[in-house]
C-alpha cells in the first residue's frame, strides 16, 4: 500500500512540478506584480501600492471591463441558444449518425483559431463575399459596414466557441430518459411545457458548463477584437496586451489579468456549486 | 408546422453550414488564380508554390514543427505518467484536480503575460525553448485527460496478474499497460501536436525579440495585420489540413477523444 502510494506520487511529480513552476508560480508572480508601481522608464518600481487595483474601478477601465462583459455575455447567450438547438437536433438523430454529426460539429474547434477568425475577414470585408452576395441580390449603393464592428466581434466569438457548447449540451441530452418526456405529454403538457419543465432542467449542467466556458474565453479574448473589431474599441484582453507590449505598464497589466482570473474563478465555483445542487435535488 | 425530423435537419444543416462555409470559402480561394476574393479566374496552385519560395514562411514552419514535436514528446511522457499516478493514487485530493484543469480554461492572454513576466524577471533569455516550456503546460493537461479517460475503463487485474507472475513495475508497464493504453497515448499526443501547431498568443509573448523564433501562427497574424494577400489563403488551407488530419486520426484511434 505504502509502496503503491509512493509510486503514484513519483509518477505524478514531474507533471505537477511543471505546472507549479510554469503556471502557478508565474501567475502568483503577476499577482504580486500588481501591487507595485510602474517605473519611470516602464520598468517596475518596487514600492507597494494599491493604485493598480484602484484603477480597475476607475470609470475608464471599469467601462472597458463592463463593455467586455457585455460583448462576452451576448456571445454566450447566442452560442448557448444555437448550440443547444444543434445538440438537441443531434441527440434526436438516429443513434448511428450521432457520433459522426457530433464529430463534425466539434472538429472546427480543433483547428487554428486565427485562421477561423481570418475566414470572417474574407467574408465580411468591404469587397468580401457577403457584399458580393448582397449586390447579387439587388442591394445598391454603399455596402453596410460589417467588418470592424461589435457585431463582427460577437459573430467571431460565437463562431469559434459554438462547437464547445454543442459538445457540452449534447452530453446531458443524450443521457436523457425519453420516458420522462413521454410521461409529461401523457399527462397533458404541451411540447413547450414539456421542454421547459422536464427536458431543460435536466440538461442545465451542460448549458452551464458551455456558458461559463464561452464567457470566460470571450471576456479575456484578444485575437477576435484585434482582428474583427479592427482596434476600434478595446476589450480587457487587448488592454492587457497593450500594457505589456506598448504602454509598458506591467503592474497595471498584471492587475487587469488578476481581474480576469478572479472572474473566471467565481464563475467556475458558481457552476460547480450549481451543478452539485442540481444533482442533490435529483437524488432527494 | 415542420415535422420534427425535418426541423432537426434544418437546424443541423444551418449550424454545420455556418461552421464549414467560411472554411470552405478560404480553401476554395487558395486555388483561385487571380488571388482575389471577388473574381474567379481559374484553378491554380501558384499560391502554394509561392509559399514554398518564401524563406520566412519556411523558417516559421520549421520552428513550428520543432516546438510542436518537442513539446508533444515531453507532454506525452509527463501527461501519461500523471494519468497513471492519478488513477492509482491512494488519497484523492481536489487541489490536484483544479491544478490540472486550470491550463485548459485559463485565458491564454493571462498565461502568456504571466510567463513573459516570469521569464523576463528571472532574466531567462527567450526563444523557441521558452515557447516549448510554455506549450508543455497545456499540452500535458490535455494528454493526461485523454489517457485518464482510457484508464477509467482499464482492467487493473491484468497488471496484477503480470506482477504476480514476477514481472517488475517497468516490465509490466512496457509489456502490459502501455500496449493497452497506447491508442489513448497516441491520440493525446496528436491532440497536443495540433494544439501546439495552432497556438498563437502564448508563443507570441514567450518568443522573445527577433525573428529567429517566429512560428507559423505568428507569421499568419502578421500577414493578416499587414493586409489580406492570397498567400495567406494557401497557408491557412495547409495549416487547417494538418489540424484536421491529426484530429481525425486521433478520433479514429481513440473514439471519444474529441467527441463520443
Amino acid at each position: 500500500m505504502l509502496q503503491q502510494s509512493l509510486r503514484a506520487r513519483l509518477l505524478m511529480a514531474p507533471a505537477i512540478l511543471w505546472l507549479l513552476g510554469l503556471m502557478v508560480l508565474p501567475c502568483l508572480m503577476i499577482l504580486g506584480l500588481g501591487f507595485f508601481r510602474r517605473g519611470i522608464y516602464g520598468g517596475i518600481d518596487y514600492t507597494f501600492t494599491l493604485e493598480n487595483f484602484r484603477l480597475l474601478v476607475d470609470p475608464l477601465y471599469a467601462g472597458i471591463l463592463l463593455h467586455s462583459a457585455k460583448i462576452a455575455g451576448l456571445a454566450t447567450l447566442i452560442a448557448v441558444i444555437v448550440g443547444y438547438a444543434a445538440a438537441y437536433a443531434i441527440a434526436g438523430a438516429p443513434r448511428r449518425w450521432q457520433g459522426m454529426l457530433l464529430f463534425l460539429a466539434v472538429l472546427p474547434f480543433w483547428s487554428n483559431y486565427l485562421i477561423r477568425t481570418y475566414a470572417w475577414i474574407v467574408l465580411l470585408n468591404r469587397e468580401g463575399l457577403v457584399t458580393q452576395g448582397l449586390r447579387f441580390l439587388g442591394h445598391e449603393g454603399e455596402p453596410p459596414a460589417m467588418l470592424y464592428t461589435e457585431g463582427a466581434v460577437v459573430l467571431g466569438l460565437v463562431y469559434n466557441y459554438l462547437p464547445f457548447v454543442i459538445l457540452a449540451c449534447y452530453a446531458p441530452l443524450s443521457r436523457l430518459n425519453p420516458e420522462l418526456a413521454e410521461a409529461s405529454r401523457d399527462l397533458g403538457a404541451g411540447a413547450f411545457t414539456t421542454f421547459w419543465r422536464v427536458v431543460l432542467p435536466q440538461t442545465l449542467a451542460g448549458v452551464a458548463a458551455g456558458a461559463v466556458f464561452v464567457f470566460v474565453l470571450s471576456i479575456g479574448n484578444f485575437i477576435t477584437p484585434a482582428l474583427l473589431g479592427g482596434g476600434k474599441f478595446q476589450m480587457v484582453g487587448n488592454l492587457v496586451y497593450a500594457q505589456f507590449l506598448t504602454a509598458n505598464d506591467w503592474p497595471f497589466g498584471a492587475a487587469l489579468s488578476m481581474a480576469l482570473i478572479a472572474i473566471m474563478t467565481v464563475l467556475l465555483i458558481l457552476q460547480a456549486r450549481g451543478t452539485a445542487r442540481g444533482m442533490g435535488e435529483r437524488d432527494a | 408546422m415542420l415535422s420534427p425530423g425535418l426541423a432537426r435537419g434544418v437546424v443541423l444543416g444551418a449550424v454545420l453550414g455556418f461552421l464549414y462555409i467560411p472554411i470552405a470559402v478560404l480553401v476554395a480561394l487558395s486555388f483561385n488564380e487571380s488571388g482575389m476574393a471577388t473574381v474567379w479566374s481559374g484553378f491554380s496552385v501558384k499560391w502554394y508554390a509561392a509559399l514554398l519560395a518564401n524563406a520566412e514562411i519556411l523558417s516559421a514552419a520549421w520552428n513550428t514543427l520543432v516546438a510542436a514535436v518537442v513539446s508533444t514528446v515531453i507532454a506525452t511522457a509527463l501527461g501519461t505518467a500523471l494519468a497513471l499516478g492519478l488513477e492509482t493514487r491512494v488519497r484523492k485530493g481536489r487541489a490536484i484536480e483544479a491544478l490540472i484543469f486550470a491550463p485548459m480554461i485559463i485565458p491564454d492572454i493571462v498565461l502568456a503575460i504571466a510567463l513573459l513576466s516570469f521569464f523576463s524577471l528571472l532574466k531567462v533569455p527567450m526563444g523557441l525553448h521558452t515557447i516549448i516550456l510554455a506549450h508543455v503546460v497545456f499540452n500535458l493537461a490535455f494528454v493526461s485527460a485523454v489517457v485518464r479517460a482510457r484508464l477509467k475503463t482499464f482492467d487493473w487485474s491484468v497488471t496484477e496478474a503480470s506482477s504476480d507472475l514476477g514481472a517488475g513495475g517497468l516490465t509490466t508497464f512496457r509489456r502490459v499497460t502501455l500496449p493497452l493504453i497506447l491508442p489513448a497515448v497516441v491520440a493525446g499526443a496528436l491532440l497536443s501536436f495540433t494544439l501546439s501547431v495552432d497556438e498563437f498568443i502564448i508563443a507570441f509573448f514567450t518568443a522573445g525579440a527577433g525573428r529567429d523564433s517566429t512560428t507559423l501562427p505568428m507569421q499568419i497574424f502578421a500577414m493578416i495585420r499587414f493586409g489580406v494577400t492570397p498567400e495567406i489563403n494557401a497557408l491557412a488551407a495547409l495549416v487547417m489540413g494538418v489540424s484536421v488530419t491529426a484530429i481525425t486520426l486521433a478520433q479514429r484511434l481513440n473514439r471519444g477523444v474529441i467527441a463520443p
